[in-house]
């Protein structure tokens, strides 16, 4: 008993009361989201979305409480074995699950209704720390890379099979804490400079002129350093293949069935199709726009309640704090997300253990992905991909989900000195 | 293991949560058209119409009102039908037109409503009333539509219709928006600020599928329409009406003035239409018909058309003339046929005699003297400085200008000035046979009806004339009336001249308008001829009665009627019998008039 006080008191309550504030904020724009002048009910009102997402955080403190006081050891042991258990119930989510537009991502028991993808990665990150935590496990081998990429690999895609891109696309956030743990550089590399050639690709409608900008980056990189004749091969080899890429993506791009083209193609013209498509992220971006530099105050919004923007209490929840609190509401929440980023940054630096630090930065990439990622949505900066805002967000899965993934971390945390001994 | 990358994650998340918040500062704080887009998401603004002011004529009469009308909205989101057949019988309406509004309305808006069915009439919206309930998405707005219970005075009065993208662009004071009615001619144009009233608009908030959502900002943007005032024409209902029917299958117009005030008693153009023509739904199509007639109804003549005033101008020369002290009643010249033509009459003659036989070579001498005065040595500067000398004491009489009536379009006629000449013949190339005509209210003179019934109104005044008005009282307030409408102007011409002038007139009917003459009345009138060189001469007359204390002044047109002591005279006289006695005792006369057809 007395050793337990002695690990409560090593919590960090800083993560905890950053989170706290988060889940405060996110509860009281889901009441501004659904409020109705006409017929207004209380916050608490367990008939409109504040009042539920009050019992799933009275929930989620429980599930806090027990993660805290249960054997830190558990994780550890148990992770291997959540992530069997969820990869089953992915496997069995698209046969069994209830279909909610289109898609098979929830399991009904009773009057509850669970989302396996969401919790899955709070397992996948587990699996991933146990796999990792080994001192031989050296990811600038091939062979470790794919044991990892398999872990990740494998819930994205049964998760595909829901099917839910969204979710499945968190997943590579992963490859944060791969960075942190030794991937080597050049697939970052890769990655980035696929990104921005599709970008600008389909940016700027003459390939010709991309095709010049490859081309002058790559004669600047050559003249840098030595000069030799592999690095002028390798260099052309590299254009070429650029080259060839920056052609196909028009090709793919056509080739994609048309909401998905259009959920991209919206990104650079909002217009194209502004009543279909387009009316999420055009009403949305009215919404967060309109806020102004102080908002138009507590429930005085009309875009998100008025139901404009669709979705406005669960994936597009950023929209109500953006109208009502304006750049300065969004300045503070945004600040809040980055501060716990950072803490948690911080946190998984201090751990003694390889198993600790990894499963801390699995938390910093799954939170860090969806926080920008869903606000880059409602900003217009990213397609539209059905992701929740981390903590804010009306759901009960969502919610627990994330609640768990950040409070196993704080749990190993508070571990960190007793667990010293055991590794280094 | 120990590198930089926990460094290199710490500046991704910094860097990319700073470009979140600059691209919020850029649609936040940078952009305001955000704001306005949500404002049109959310706020409607709904303007409440005011009731437009009506019209009445000098005795009460009404001549202008409003007539209800109903609208059939929708709102595209929530109408859905599923039987159109059924309902376009329903709503009496085709299906093409039923789906091109529909799509027109959606194109508009998705969640605004905007009209399906335009101007319902009455015996249809009693019919459907009921039935609305039915279908979702649709209801009924209630407009008003101008209306006339008497088919008279169109020109007078003027119509109102949709307003111009022109007029929008001119429009300073923002009042008016896309759809908005307003005056466009006659007095509804003139007074359109005092008709019109005051716009009301309520701000009210709505969801995404167009649903009240109640006040925005409780209100307190709001504002409540105020009704336009009622006007007071001067018009006499009664001749007016008489004068319609007299000039009924003619051309021309009839100017009736009362002299004392200024205010217009009748004021005919014709031919002329039923103002109900031009209200509501039908006035697109009327409007091109009437428009296209080749007698042109819609041209406002009294004060649009102008023609050379004729012998009537004598009586301005001869005015002129005293004042200046070049002529005395005493002035006697022969009637030199070598000058000018002329008709047989005792010769020579002194003025009276020269006004009641309208002798031309008389004018032609004493406009001579009037603007050849040796002021100069060189004759063509000295005619160049008489006629400008000249002009301005004729433009006093409210001539070569326009006059200011109430009413948008006027002309001004022309009194020709020494430039105009210059211009046409060159700098000293002319001289007083060049512009001779002028003495005798001919050549290079253009007058209107209007500034004819201006002129007879001079001469029963003695010299002076309040400008001819449309407009007796605003909101009974007879004092609310334009100020120019209640200041004398002078001629400059003394009074005491305009005793001979007087007399001469009153005798000069039995000599060119012996049908005018009255037994009990005493009218003095003047009978001119507008020379047309495409047909038969138009036929003028003016006068004013009685001539001890004159009631009211007139000035008849009638278009290729020639002689002006046939039809116009006769019309004339009619006019003021009707007027002073209420009655017409002369139905040979009449009958005369109402049988003249000029129109070939």
């Amino acid at each position: 008993m007395r050793n337990n006080d002695f690990y409560i008191r090593k919590i960090d309550w800083v993560t905890i009361g950053l989170y706290s504030l988060l889940v405060f904020l996110g509860w009281i724009n889901i009441y501004a989201a659904v409020f109705d002048e006409q017929n207004a009910k209380s916050i608490f009102d367990l008939s409109i979305n504040s009042g539920m997402q009050l019992v799933w955080i009275g929930t989620a403190v429980l599930l806090i409480i027990l993660i805290l006081v249960a054997d830190y050891r558990l994780f550890e042991n148990l992770s291997l074995i959540l992530y069997v258990i969820f990869i089953i119930l992915l496997i069995l989510t698209p046969l069994i699950g209830k279909e909610i537009n289109g898609q098979r991502a929830w399991f009904e028991i009773g009057a509850f209704r669970l989302q396996p993808a969401e919790f899955a990665k709070f397992a996948t990150a587990l699996a991933l720390a146990k796999l990792m935590e080994a001192n031989t496990f050296d990811l600038s081998k091939i062979k470790f890379q794919l044991r990892a990429i398999f872990i990740i690999g494998l819930p994205v895609l049964f998760i595909l099979f829901q099917p839910d891109f969204g979710s499945a696309m968190v997943y590579s956030a992963f490859f944060i804490m791969l960075f942190r743990e030794g991937m080597p550089n050049r697939y970052y590399v890769l990655t980035i400079t696929l990104i921005v050639l599709s970008i600008l690709a389909i940016l700027i409608e003459n390939n010709l002129i991309v095709v010049g900008v490859i081309g002058i980056v790559l004669v600047i990189f050559f003249f840098v350093g030595k000069k030799n004749w592999q690095k002028l091969v390798t260099l052309g080899l590299l254009g070429a293949i650029m080259i060839a890429y920056v052609y196909s993506i028009d090709y793919v791009v056509d080739k994609l069935p048309l909401h998905h083209q259009n959920r991209i193609m919206v990104l650079f013209d909002p217009d194209i199709d502004p009543l279909g498509v387009g009316w999420n992220v055009t009403q949305s971006k009215i919404a967060i726009g309109s806020g102004g530099l102080t908002g138009k105050g507590y429930l005085e919004g009309t875009q998100t309640k008025f139901d404009f923007v669709p979705e406005q209490h669960t994936d597009f929840i950023f929209c109500t704090l953006g109208e009502e609190f304006g750049w300065m509401g969004s300045l503070v929440v945004i600040g809040l997300f980055i501060a716990l980023l950072l803490r948690l940054v911080f946190l998984a630096e201090r751990q003694k253990t390889r198993f600790s630090r990894i499963y801390g930065y699995g938390v910093i990439s799954i939170l860090f992905f969806h926080f920008f990622i869903n606000i880059s949505m409602t900003v217009g900066l990213f397609p539209v991909v059905g992701i929740p805002l981390p903590f804010f967000s009306y759901g009960g899965s969502s919610l627990w989900a994330f609640t768990i993934l950040l409070f196993i971390f704080i749990k190993l945390d508070s571990h960190r000195i007793q667990i010293l001994g055991r590794l280094s | 293991m120990e590198s930089n990358r926990p460094l290199i994650i710490r500046f991704v998340i910094i860097l990319l949560g700073a470009v979140l918040l600059v691209k919020l500062f850029l649609i936040q704080v940078t952009d305001d058209s955000y704001l306005r887009k949500a404002e049109q998401n959310a706020i409607q603004r709904i303007v409440d119409h005011p009731y437009r002011g009506l019209v009445y004529d000098r005795n009460g009469n009404l001549l202008v009102y409003n007539n209800p009308v109903f609208d059939l909205m929708v709102i595209p989101r929530e109408f859905s039908v599923k039987d159109t057949a059924r309902f376009c019988e329903f709503f009496n309406i085709k299906k093409e037109l039923l789906i091109e509004n529909f799509n027109a309305a959606k194109n508009y808006s998705w969640v605004k409503p905007s009209p399906l069915i335009k101007q319902i009439s009455n015996e249809d919206f009693a019919r459907i009333q009921d039935y609305l309930i039915d279908y979702r998405g649709i209801f009924v707005m209630t407009r008003s539509v101008r209306s006339y219970p008497q088919p008279s005075a169109a020109n007078a009065l003027g119509y109102i219709g949709e307003i111009s993208g022109n007029q929008l662009n001119r429009d300073e004071s923002k009042y008016y928006t896309q759809g908005d009615y307003v005056g466009l001619s006659g007095v509804e144009a003139y007074y359109e600020p005092e008709l019109r009233g005051r716009k009301g608009v309520n701000y009210r908030m709505v969801n995404v599928r167009g649903i009240d959502k109640g006040k925005f900002k409780n209100g307190d943007l709001d504002t409540v329409s105020i009704a336009g005032e009622n006007i007071q024409s001067t018009l006499d209902l009664e001749l007016q009406q008489y004068g319609e029917k007299l000039l009924a299958g003619k051309r021309g117009s009839v100017v009736a003035i009362e002299p004392k005030t200024g205010e217009i008693l009748s004021f005919i153009s014709a031919p002329t239409y039923d103002p109900n023509q031009l209200t509501g739904s039908k006035f697109g199509q009327n409007f091109m018909l009437l428009n296209q007639d080749e007698n042109k109804p819609l041209f406002n003549r009294p004060i649009m058309a102008m023609y050379p005033p004729g012998s009537i101008f004598k009586i301005v020369q001869s005015l002129v003339g005293l004042q200046e002290g070049i002529l005395t009643p005493n002035t006697t010249l022969s009637c030199n046929r070598a000058l000018v033509n002329c008709h047989n009459h005792p010769n020579p003659v002194n003025l009276f005699g020269a006004i009641r036989n309208s002798c031309n070579p008389y004018y032609h001498q004493a406009f001579r003297m009037m603007i050849n005065r040796e002021v100069s040595s060189n004759t063509f500067r000295d005619t160049q400085i008489g006629l400008d000398k000249w002009r301005e004491s004729v433009m006093k009489f409210g001539l070569g200008d326009k006059l200011g009536v109430d009413m948008h379009g006027e002309k001004g006629g022309s009194i020709p000035s020494s430039a105009l000449y210059d211009r046409i013949y060159g700098n000293g190339r002319w001289k007083y046979s060049t512009i001779y005509s002028l003495s005798i209210g001919q050549g290079e003179m253009l007058v209107t009806p209007l500034q004819m019934a201006n002129l007879a109104a001079i001469f029963a005044n003695k010299g002076h004339y309040f400008i001819p008005h449309m407009i007796k009282a605003i909101d009974g307030d007879p004092n609310l009336i334009p100020e120019k409408f209640r200041t004398k102007k002078h001629t400059g011409v003394d009074p005491a001249y305009f005793d001979l002038v007087q007399d001469a007139m009153v005798e000069a009917l039995s000599g060119t308008a012996a049908r005018a003459i009255m037994k009990d009345i005493a009218i003095a009138g003047k009978t001119g001829t507008a020379q047309n060189p495409s047909g038969e001469d138009h036929s003028v007359f003016i006068a004013f009665a009685p001539k001890e204390d004159p009631q009211i002044a007139i000035a008849v047109y009638v278009e290729n009627a020639g002689w002006g002591g046939r039809a116009a005279a006769s019309t004339a006289s009619l006019m003021i019998e009707k007027y002073l006695n209420g009655q017409i005792s002369r139905p040979a006369l009449e009958e005369y008039v109402l049988a003249g057809n000029f129109i070939y």
